[in-house]
């Protein structure tokens, strides 16, 4: 019953997302270090601190604060921050799209380029292609993130300049916010030569945040394809005389597809983890950056709110996932 | 002898042989240490820094102007403890987690697998520097936060074998024999769900490497002077222009071993377990 | 994450640069500043603020009743056109400048500064409950009531006479704002300020960037550049990148390293000033191995400052002798600072008994700071002095708050901090830091030294009005504090400012903030 099966779940993210808002907020007391003492840095007087300290509610006993805290989200309102008072809600929004363009273009050329050298490989297994492209798979997935992005910016864009170095948009051309994606603004705002500037600012950091998903699921089409290839219907429909093409894109793919969707439902949780170092680098004004940010200065409201942000986009893939699952695969009921 | 079958296997796979090559590699470096290391790395020389590769430094000097081939030396033990240790500690609780969730399942199974979830709702990294930060940053906290992150993975795994295996007639079997639980679990269930758990953890080396450079280039890893490569190459990124050897070396050395976890853990997959695929 | 509180001294040293040019070039009207920092703001409204990244985008868009000179340390007038201070030194009487008008139109009067200075001090005042007012203490505490006489004239009354409200009111916590402004975005005036600056606030992209325009109807001479935009750049090897790819004109806070390769860049300029900065490490002379002054001198021999700042600070720094820089009057630079010499630390430590056998900690901070670049590595290299005459350190991090509430509590054996001198006043420094008045915890003197002849010489000095005189009970005071060494003072750092040559009248206070309505660029 798939209304029973929908309503099972979203009971239990309920149910997760209350475990994780009492989880980061005692986690969150628990890191040593006051916000307010942060804030004020070392030439505050005890007076201004005890103050601040008030003021930001710090004083109250944790059982009281989880309480108005929890009072607060169950109306949807995630507090305001604590740096600067402004409501926690906004500030995400504001940079929720930002990571979400870069997200989205990274799991893009994540899947075309990933899938595709995955097919090619397999159709011709031990090929030059395929040693060339699984031995760049494993050199994508045995070196750190951000060494890769700081390598490419100063390849590609200081010492050889062909790509913008950082940022979202050429300075100045920054069309008006209306989605906050910059290349559906840019398109909305009329401007070609926008987009394709905007599209350019966003290759490199799109390209070192996709490059482990991008090995990760080369890696497994291939071997999910080479498995698919042998079975007894890619033979027969080879013996029925189809055009090569035709087999291992209708056929095999299709079938070899199963678990790449898994995989891909797990790489975009992977893909909110590498945002946080590739938003630093980049200086892209995400929401990787701002939780990390927030969590250094202590900012309790903003990274409670992010993480709830995150753990709901997760639960969301998930659930997406489950569905492409079902889709693609007939044998696969689901069932509450 | 049929238990030698899967060595012989992996020795015929070229990429783990490679990858057998490397870690034993990086090993020999990390027990013969000191005797390897031209120089103290610890000893500063502050006029010499950020010299290039030269006879006296083959890898150069990095800002203090300590020698890098003594610190990438002493570096390997730290590297290599950091891959066992965060594995071992998400390896046992996780394992343990997935074996009594699978095989006891109702609400054990949910409270245990919901608990995991929350664990998952946190991005791997986020959640790493959430422990770092708790524990304040040092180098055994960097491997427990690290190991923290992947428990629930190891659930999970061994849950799902756990399950495959309990519908299978020989379980049911010893149960109906009487074996006790723990007799059950430790001798039967646990040895058919391992090899998925032998490829994970191997590749989770590398990646515990990896995730322990992470949170050295966001501040959060191993402390100063400690000689660990993450910490030395997010160090080096600052000289990338003027001495870009005090990054290189470093990096190099991370990629290799990073490298050979993960050739290894490609070979052991196809010789252990050619189904498993979907990580 | 760079946050840098910073307390705006008065600037004696030469402030305005001209850079590169011939004279003889005209200054262009007309182009975009884009400006390469560390981190966002965190708010505009600067009442509120307390990092740098706020201050240097707020001061270009609000003013003050009184600014601090470009070359001296005079307060000079702003919005203020002239003040008087009553006989009894507490009514401070300030005519306001006529005809000028906020960024909204609204018209600046008696009554703005009224609702400006109020919000911050007052609970009833309706705007009270908009802000955090976090540096009060620094700022309009001593004020306990403010008066509107007419509409351009306003008068402060404090409690007791208070001679350095006038500096006070000159620093950025101070601003006026538009009430307007105020009573229409209520919580939200920090994203959205409105002063009487010569350029106002455009738009705001968090944690990317914010741009300001020039302001067409400024009260003062207009500024040449169209607009500024202030970029966020957390990572400091792309923002060398940027400032080399010409993708900003200004990279601020670039490590020692990084500065030696813009000056060699020929596109690209540096300008430096002295800061009036000191950073130093501070022994714990509670605790029993740092209570015998030799122990403490001893180890005083056994650090080469010399070679931190050729090494760490790439030069941008003079090594310290005193608590304070020598660009502070009352500098004693007959003080013979302890030389470098190891085989006498370790014979001082023997005679004096040291333990070598247990390891001493050594608390690094966790944050760069103009006195203290790179910390860590300072550390590193203090450690393995230490280590060269048989003293173990272990290097202690903790992150910055717990830093500094720990090492305020006493909780180290020896500390790496610094100090900004807010007025540039060797009071606040030696009594400030150095006192026993200081030394209880929550301790500004972290070296926790009590000694009362240094202390009594403070105090006997706040209280003398005549600065010859003071400066005889300061020079005293050194002799002491270098006789008892509760410091090891290590450096007072340079201030820079890395730019592109393109630019032209780039200013620098020795703090590193200025309002730029004067810089220029070329085409």
């Amino acid at each position: 019953m798939p209304l029973g099966y929908f309503g099972k779940r979203l009971l239990h993210l309920a149910f997760v997302l209350l475990g994780v808002s009492l989880i980061v907020f005692l986690m969150l007391r628990m890191i040593p270090g006051d916000p307010a003492r942060l804030l004020l840095g070392e030439f505050a007087s005890a007076e201004d601190l005890a103050r601040l300290r008030a003021q930001m509610g710090l004083e109250r006993p944790l059982p009281v604060q989880y309480g108005l805290y929890l009072g607060r989200l169950l109306q949807g309102d995630l507090g305001r921050s604590l740096r600067n008072g402004a409501p926690v809600a906004s500030e995400i929004g504001q940079r929720l799209t930002a990571t979400a363009e870069l997200a989205v273009a990274a799991m893009l050329i994540a899947t075309v380029l990933g899938i595709a050298a995955g097919v090619v490989s397999a159709v011709r297994p031990y090929s030059l292609f395929d040693t060339a492209a699984m031995l760049l798979a494993l050199l994508g997935v045995s070196m750190p993130v951000f060494w890769l992005g700081l390598m490419l910016m100063y390849l590609l864009a200081v010492r050889f300049p062909v790509l913008p170095l950082m940022g979202r948009i050429g300075m100045g051309n920054e069309p008006e916010a209306l989605t906050g994606l910059m290349l559906v603004d840019t398109l909305l705002a009329g401007g070609l030569e926008a987009f394709l500037e905007a599209l350019e600012h966003l290759v490199l950091p799109a390209f070192t945040l996709a490059t482990v998903p991008m090995a990760i699921i080369a890696r497994i089409t291939r071997s999910s394809m080479l498995e698919v290839l042998q079975q007894d219907y890619v033979r027969t429909a080879r013996a029925k005389g189809l055009e090569e093409s035709v087999v291992v894109l209708r056929h095999a793919l299709r079938n070899a597809l199963l678990p790449i969707v898994t995989v891909l439902g797990l790489n975009l949780g992977l893909l909110l983890s590498g945002a946080v170092l590739t938003e630093t680098i980049f200086s892209w004004p995400g929401l990787g950056r701002y939780v990390v940010d927030s969590l250094m200065a202590r900012d309790y409201a903003a990274v409670q709110g992010c993480i709830l942000v995150f753990a709901v986009i997760m639960a969301v893939i998930n659930l997406v996932v489950d569905f492409a699952y079902a889709a693609l695969d007939p044998r696969i009921r689901i069932h509450g | 002898m049929a238990e030698w079958e899967p060595v012989a296997g992996l020795l015929r796979s070229k990429s783990a042989t490679l990858g057998l090559a490397l870690i034993a590699f990086v090993l020999g470096v990390a027990l013969l240490g000191p005797a390897l290391a031209p120089h103290d790395p610890f000893r500063t020389a502050p006029l010499e820094r950020l010299a290039g590769p030269s006879a006296a430094h083959p890898f150069g000097t990095d800002s203090l102007g300590r020698d890098i081939l003594s610190r990438v030396i002493y570096g390997a033990r730290i590297s290599i403890l950091i891959g066992l240790i965060s594995v071992s500690i998400s390896l046992f609780p996780g394992t343990l987690l997935g074996l009594v969730a699978g095989y006891f399942g109702r609400r054990l199974d949910s409270a245990i697998m919901r608990a995991m979830d929350m664990l998952l709702a946190f991005p791997a990294i986020l959640l790493a520097i959430f422990i770092t930060a708790i524990l304040g940053p040092s180098l055994p906290n960097t491997m427990i936060a690290v190991g923290i992150v992947y428990i629930p993975h190891y659930a999970r795994i061994v849950r799902s074998s756990v399950l495959a295996l309990k519908e299978q007639l020989f379980v049911q079997a010893i149960a109906h024999l009487g074996g006790g639980h723990g007799r059950i679990l430790f001798r039967h269930v646990l040895p058919n769900a391992l090899p998925p758990i032998i490829v994970y953890a191997t590749l989770g080396m590398g990646t515990a490497v990896l995730q322990a450079a992470a949170l050295g280039f966001l501040g959060l890893g191993a402390q100063p002077p400690q000689p660990e490569w993450g910490v030395m190459l997010s160090e080096g990124r600052q000289y990338l222009q003027i001495a870009p050897h005090v990054a290189a070396f470093p990096g190099a050395a991370i990629f290799v071993l990073v490298l050979g976890f993960n050739l290894l853990g490609d070979g052991l997959r196809d010789v252990l377990d050619p189904t498993l695929r979907s990580m | 994450m760079r946050r840098i509180p910073i307390i705006v001294m008065a600037a004696f040293l030469v402030c305005v640069s001209f850079s590169g040019g011939s004279a003889a070039e005209t200054p262009r009207t007309g182009g975009t500043l884009v400006w390469g920092r560390g981190g966002d703001s965190v708010t505009l409204d600067l009442a509120q603020a307390t990092d740098g990244e706020s201050i240097k985008a707020g001061i270009q868009v609000l003013e003050n009743l009184v600014i601090f000179g470009k070359d001296s340390m005079h307060v000079e007038p702003q919005l203020a056109e002239s003040w008087s201070v009553s006989a009894d030194g507490l009514t401070w009487t300030f005519k306001l400048r006529k005809g000028v008008k906020f960024h909204d139109g609204y018209p600046f009067n008696a009554r703005a500064v009224y609702d400006s200075f109020a919000r911050v001090l007052f609970k009833e005042h309706p705007y009270h409950g908009y802000g955090q007012w976090k540096y009060v203490s620094l700022s309009l505490a001593p004020v306990k009531d403010i008066r509107v006489i007419d509409d351009y004239t306003i008068a402060l009354v404090t409690e007791k006479p208070y001679a350095p409200l006038l500096n006070n009111l000159a620093l950025w916590l101070c601003p006026i704002v538009s009430p307007r402004a105020m009573a229409e975005y209520k919580d939200k005036i920090g994203m959205h300020p409105v002063g009487t600056g010569p350029f106002k606030f455009k738009s705001w992209v968090k944690d990317d960037q914010i741009v300001l325009e020039r302001n067409p109807d400024y009260w003062g001479e207009k500024a040449r550049v169209d607009r500024i935009v202030l970029k966020s750049i957390p990572e400091p090897s792309a923002r060398l990148m940027a400032l080399q790819s010409g993708t900003v004109d200004i990279a601020d806070d670039l490590d020692p390293d990084s500065i030696a390769l813009v000056k060699k860049n020929p596109k690209l300029a540096v300008i430096e000033r002295p800061s009036i900065n000191v950073g130093y490490l501070a022994f714990n002379t509670q605790k029993p191995r740092f209570q015998d002054p030799r122990v403490r001198i001893a180890l005083s021999h056994a650090i080469d400052k010399e070679t931190i700042i050729r090494s760490i600070f790439a030069g941008l720094a003079i090594p310290a002798k005193n608590p304070f820089p020598p660009s502070i009057w009352g500098y004693n630079d007959k003080i013979v600072p302890y030389e470098y010499n190891p085989q006498k630390a370790r014979k001082l430590l023997e005679e004096a008994k040291f333990d070598f056998d247990s390891e001493i900690e050594l608390w690094a901070m966790p944050v760069s700071r103009a006195y203290m670049p790179e910390p860590v590595k300072t550390a590193e290299l203090i450690q393995s002095y230490f280590a060269a005459v048989g003293v173990k350190a272990k290097i202690v991090r903790h992150e910055w708050g717990a830093y500094l509430s720990k090492t305020q509590n006493g909780e180290h054996d020896l500390c790496m901090l610094g100090w900004l001198g807010g007025n540039a006043d060797p009071d606040n420094f030696l009594y400030g830091l150095l006192s026993a008045d200081t030394a209880k915890p929550p301790a500004a003197n972290v070296a926790f030294w009590k000694n009362a002849e240094f202390t009594e010489l403070c105090l006997k000095a706040q209280k003398t009005f005549n600065q010859a005189e003071r400066t005889q009970l300061y020079l005293k005071a050194q002799e002491i504090f270098h006789a008892e060494a509760p410091w090891i003072p290590i450096a007072h750092s340079t201030i820079v400012r890395s730019y592109s040559k393109k630019l032209h009248e780039v200013p620098l206070r020795p703090n590193g903030l200025n309002s730029f309505p004067m810089v220029w660029k070329e085409k």
